[in-house]
């Protein structure tokens, strides 16, 4: 069972208190997109093996949806962040770069 | 004969016997005993029949590892199939009967399969399914299904508790053997909070039976010394009848303990699971002897060599008079010279290794027991007893050398680590050819949160058999435990043991090497399963190359087995036959849990009344008093209708119809969801969140909203009320209100973040009433209070006030088309107010009315509700409700959606009222058929009824439902064929869904 600090309450939070929610960093597409605009947004997501960017949502805990980057193969949480960002933090970036030099980085 | 030896039975009380039965008998034991020694005690070695071929099965193994010796235990609500006798601690009274056999355990009809062996082989069950279809149906199917299972299932309802513990510790060893309690020492040193779990009730593992010194100490006496040393550490835990169950991600780990399987009834919960978070975990979880694969190596009388030992000097129990010993190792040796030393027979030692001169070798020689070198049993004879062995070169094909007589077989194949927790969470292996073993891998552990290793194995589990190297190894990994925890390194050293000359042992996969066709099907592998050598090898043959294809293929390893005795043997087999070394063709995955545990046990507390607790409004004993017929709808209990004495529950939902059409009804609707939506941004958000526009809605008005989700299709409704400048008040369905307070919060805590909103969830803040009828407005103004006139609370707008003496907010909205009042009132006071209600609704003949009356009401007056109209791929517009959706704004969840081709195609199906022809109702989910059939000669379908009652207040059947082109077809006739095998067509046609008050008048008074 997965474990997680949420960055809100601080509390080391297991998997069973938590709400998985996906990808994240997903740009919302609305009226006035194109289909193929409109269909990436609803429907592609990305599977990685390795680093994954993912919102999770304190759900029985502080009800805050929190971002974590977490290796879908080890498991690794590299660190949960704040959900009211736009992309990744520049310093997780490098440090998840730095300890996994092949990795092809976020985009 | 298996019997009680005078002597011997470090483990048994003589002075506490007790009495149990097996099978009817009346047997005797020993406290200590467990279920299996006791019936070995007793003579008892016969105790099953196996999975397929009913054969004969006997006990083979001391512990865990056991695969034959499974019987129903215990009666009525105590009664649980598949328990191991091995593992069962004996108590006074125990009850037992064997399985998987008929009429008895003597004589078993099923022995049949045996010989007809030939025809069963792998694959068996596979292979019916490319018969006819005929041949299984009437062949094949009553065959597996008569001989499918092990035990019987348990009818009675379990009375026993169950309970969920939680530990969060800096070391958790699992085993508590001296490789365990070594650790625990080391790692308990290092100032680490540490949990030591021991499956079985007693300390110390096997060493007590192998013998050796550990620090100039028997181990008996080293065990009992450090038990004392780590109960007097504070922040040492031990607990005995734990088994360490399973590891998984991030240091969780289950612990299984059996608090009250050897004393049931006693008023303690019978299994307490232990959900443990480790920063470490050590597996000091030893090692299983391996079977050989000889002919006959399943008949009673043939046993481990361990086991064998351990019978005798734990519970002074011989399995036989005469043993043979069957080896390709040192380590049998030990169990002929323990046997020799209890004055029991041995006449030889069968050692397939060639030249055999080691220290163990010659004290077996010393004592008079005669080493057949370079040999192999060729053949166990017997049937439900070991009465000989044909003993043949190993070399050769097995052409009989010599007969020797016993009634027993000690056998030993080498050593195998248990790596299940260590590979559970992904701990990888590396093949050992010295020892032919898959052994843990230090350098790719299982990694933690933080990429961390956090499982090290410890003494046989790491692949160390000698004493001396377990001590060594099991000091190291508990010192680095407690320091990977935060520890401080203990410097103690380790415990020591004098270092043991052994000869090395030689893989032995098939006795003899060369073994024909015949020999090798009456070469078990799987005991409990009836997997055999020559099934591996059909396997193997048919194209079954990978390991873990060809253990679904033949049944291997599977079970409760889990590869512990069959696994390495297996894998042998299938290598040979495909010509690999045994590292290419790998192993199966280890899942858990190690042994089976209860499903009581994963239930714990969460049984009964606290499975799934249940929510209740304030008016809910009131609706139990009445006699309500209860509906679940989400966590709550709602009335479905209140059926009188001798009402049938249709009469009564008529009653409560007409009742609330022509005089008064009341409903308790507490359970609508109520969610406050305030702030600056508000309106701007549920703009958003609603196809309509919320943002202009006045204070003191309501409006019916729809929620989308952002694929367009219908997800909630409900009615808005402004309650000030920068409030609103959103109802939900019942079923919806976490669901869409849930969505709220997701899209503003993710998307909308500057927004300035905030939303609570206050729907058990509130009791809800709707009064509903003609005569509603005259009740309120019976309880006196807030003007209730048209003139001052018109047709959907709301005002707070009091009524009959209560707060109330008061919200004039219809989803019966009747005039229709709906109150909320703070929840403390619901129940009060609903008093007040029936008292002074009394002279109108007021009636409370449940959901299915509610349901009926609104399906006569056209309206939709989330989950019959809608099912996840229904669009607003299919519903006729486009008067709902803005065309002005901009943006809403849902809106680009709706937008794609698909949602805009004029055949998609449409909402539609539904009249039968003769007044019947249409059944309920029916599908409406066009002209013409599909690809598959299957009517072509034009639509599906969605809502479908008999309406009280028509007096006929009335329909919603979803048909192509519907609106356009107003007038015409479809068919819905029913599926009770008459071939009647329902006959219906299509009308407008509002069938009752068409123009509104009556809510609207």
């Amino acid at each position: 069972m997965l474990i997680f600090e949420c960055p809100y309450c601080g509390v080391m939070a297991d998997e069973t208190d938590l709400a998985p929610g996906g990808e994240a960093h997903i740009k919302r597409y609305g009226p006035g997109s194109s289909d193929d605009e409109f269909e990436s947004y609803l429907f592609a997501r990305k599977n990685p093996k390795g680093v994954h960017f993912e919102r999770w949502r304190h759900v029985s805990g502080c009800g805050k949806w929190f971002h974590a980057a977490r290796d879908t193969v080890t498991l690794e949480v590299y660190a949960t962040y704040s959900a009211q960002t736009l992309e990744p933090p520049k310093a997780l970036l490098s440090a998840i770069k730095k300890k996994n030099p092949e990795w092809e980085g976020w985009s | 004969m298996s019997t009680r030896l005078a002597d011997h039975g470090r483990l048994i009380d003589r002075t506490k016997p007790l009495q149990f039965q097996f099978n009817g008998k009346h047997l005797k034991g020993y406290e200590g005993d467990t279920l299996a020694s006791a019936l070995l005690g007793a003579g008892q070695l016969l105790v099953g029949r196996s999975f397929k071929y009913h054969r004969p099965r006997g006990i083979m193994a001391s512990g865990a590892e056991e695969p034959n010796a499974l019987v129903n235990m215990g009666q009525g609500s105590r009664f649980e199939p598949n328990q191991r006798t091995t593992t069962t601690e004996l108590f006074d009274g125990l009850y037992a009967t064997s399985q998987n056999h008929w009429p008895s355990l003597e004589f078993d009809v099923g022995v049949i399969n045996n010989y007809v062996a030939r025809f069963l082989p792998a694959g068996f069950y596979y292979k019916t399914f490319m018969a006819p279809r005929a041949a299984w149906k009437h062949l094949f199917e009553p065959i597996v299904r008569q001989s499918a299972g092990l035990g019987k299932v348990p009818t009675d309802k379990d009375v026993d508790s169950y309970e969920h513990y939680y530990a969060h510790v800096d070391v958790l060893v699992v085993g508590g053997g001296v490789a365990g309690l070594t650790a625990a020492r080391a790692a308990g040193a290092s100032g680490a909070r540490v949990l030591v779990l021991e499956q079985t009730a007693h300390w110390g593992g096997r060493a007590p039976v192998d013998g050796g010194d550990i620090d100039g100490m028997g181990p008996d006496e080293w065990v009992k010394s450090t038990v004392e040393q780590l109960e007097k550490m504070e922040n040492v835990t031990l607990l005995r009848r734990t088994m360490g169950a399973g590891v998984y991600d991030h240091g969780y780990a289950l612990g299984y303990e059996r608090i009250a399987d050897h004393t049931p009834g006693d008023g303690r919960p019978r299994h307490r699971l232990w959900r443990i978070r480790a920063q470490q975990i050590v597996t000091a979880t030893g090692a299983i002897e391996r079977p050989l694969s000889f002919a006959g190596n399943d008949i009673p009388g043939v046993m481990l060599a361990s086991a064998l030992r351990d019978y005798v000097v734990n519970w002074g129990v011989s399995p036989g008079d005469r043993t043979v010993v069957v080896t390709n190792n040192d380590d049998a040796y030990r169990t002929a010279l323990t046997l020799k030393a209890a004055g029991l027979d041995v006449p030889l030692i069968v050692d397939a290794r060639p030249g055999v001169t080691s220290a163990l070798a010659q004290a077996a020689r010393d004592a008079g027991i005669r080493v057949a070198e370079g040999k192999a049993v060729a053949k166990v004879h017997g049937g439900k007893r070991v009465t000989g062995v044909s003993i043949a070169a190993q070399a050769g094909e097995g052409a009989s050398l010599e007969e020797v007589k016993c009634d027993a077989v000690a056998m030993s194949g080498g050593w195998s680590p248990v790596v299940h927790l260590w590979s559970h969470c992904g701990g990888k292996l590396n093949w050992d050819a010295q020892n032919a073993f898959f052994r843990p891998d230090p350098s790719r552990p299982p990694t933690g949160a933080q990429g961390q290793a956090y499982v090290v194995t410890a003494g046989s589990a790491s692949g160390a058999l000698a004493l001396a190297d377990v001590l060594a190894d099991a000091d190291k990994a508990g010192k680095a435990a407690g320091k990977a925890a935060g520890g401080k390194a203990g410097r103690k050293a380790a415990p020591k043991a004098d270092a043991e000359e052994t000869q090395k042992m030689e893989p032995v996969w098939i006795m003899p090497q060369g073994a024909g066709p015949a020999k090798r099907m009456k070469m078990w592998l799987d005991f409990q399963n009836d997997v055999k050598v020559s099934d591996v090898q059909l396997a193997a043959r048919e194209g079954y190359e990978s390991v873990e294809h060809t253990k679904r293929y033949t049944t291997l390893g599977m079970a409760t087995d889990q590869g512990k005795l069959s696994n390495i043997n297996g894998l042998a087999v299938l290598s040979n036959a495909l010509d690999q070394e045994i590292p290419s063709t790998g192993t199966t995955t280890f899942r858990p849990p190690y042994t089976p545990i209860s499903f009581g046990a994963i239930a714990g507390e969460a049984r009964g009344a606290l499975f799934q607790p249940i929510r209740k409004t304030p008016m809910h004993d009131w609706h139990e008093e009445a006699g309500a017929y209860w509906e679940p709808v989400g966590h709550w209990r709602r009335a479905y209708c209140y059926p009188k004495p001798g009402e049938t529950h249709e009469e009564a939902v008529n009653r409560e119809v007409i009742n609330t059409r022509e005089s008064l009804g009341l409903l308790d609707a507490s359970t609508l969801g109520k969610l406050v939506v305030k702030g600056p941004d508000a309106g701007r958000f549920l703009d958003m969140m609603y196809t309509n526009m919320m943002s202009n809605l006045a204070v003191g008005k309501c409006r019916y909203g729809l929620m989308c989700s952002e694929n367009g299709f219908l997800s909630d409704d409900g009615v808005v009320a402004r309650i000030d400048e920068d409030t609103w008040l959103c109802h939900t369905t019942t079923g919806g209100a976490d669901r869409i307070h849930a969505h709220m919060e997701e899209w503003l805590q993710t998307e909308w973040w500057d927004w300035q909103v905030y939303v609570a969830n206050v729907t058990e803040q509130f009791a809800q009433v709707a009064v509903v009828g003609p005569n509603a407005r005259k009740v309120l103004e019976k309880l006196g209070g807030m003007d209730v006139s048209k003139d001052a609370l018109a047709f959907m707008q709301w005002a707070d006030g009091q009524l009959g003496g209560f707060d109330a907010r008061v919200y004039r909205i219809s989803f019966s088309g009747e005039l229709s009042f709906e109150i909320a009132i703070p929840a403390s006071q619901g129940r009060a107010f609903w008093d007040a209600l029936l008292e002074a609704g009394e002279e109108f003949g007021v009636m409370p009315y449940g959901t299915e009356a509610l349901h009926i009401m609104r399906a006569e007056k056209g309206f939709i509700m989330i989950g019959d109209e809608t099912d996840g791929t229904v669009i607003p517009q299919d519903l006729g409700l486009n008067w709902a959706i803005s065309k002005k704004k901009e943006d809403f969840l849902g809106k680009r959606a709706q937008l794609r081709t698909h949602m805009q195609d004029p055949d998609r199906w449409k909402l539609v009222g539904l009249e039968t022809l003769d007044g019947t109702v249409i059944p309920d989910g029916a599908y409406a058929v066009g002209e013409g059939t599909n690809e598959n000669g299957q009517k072509n379908v034009i639509g599906r009824v969605t809502s479908t009652y008999y309406s009280p207040t028509l007096k006929r059947g009335i329909a919603m439902g979803l048909i192509k082109h519907g609106p356009d077809r107003m007038g015409e006739v479809v068919g819905f064929p029913t599926i009770d095998g008459t071939g009647t067509v329902v006959k219906a046609k299509i009308v407008d869904p509002v069938f009752y008050d068409t123009n509104g008048e009556k809510q609207n008074v």
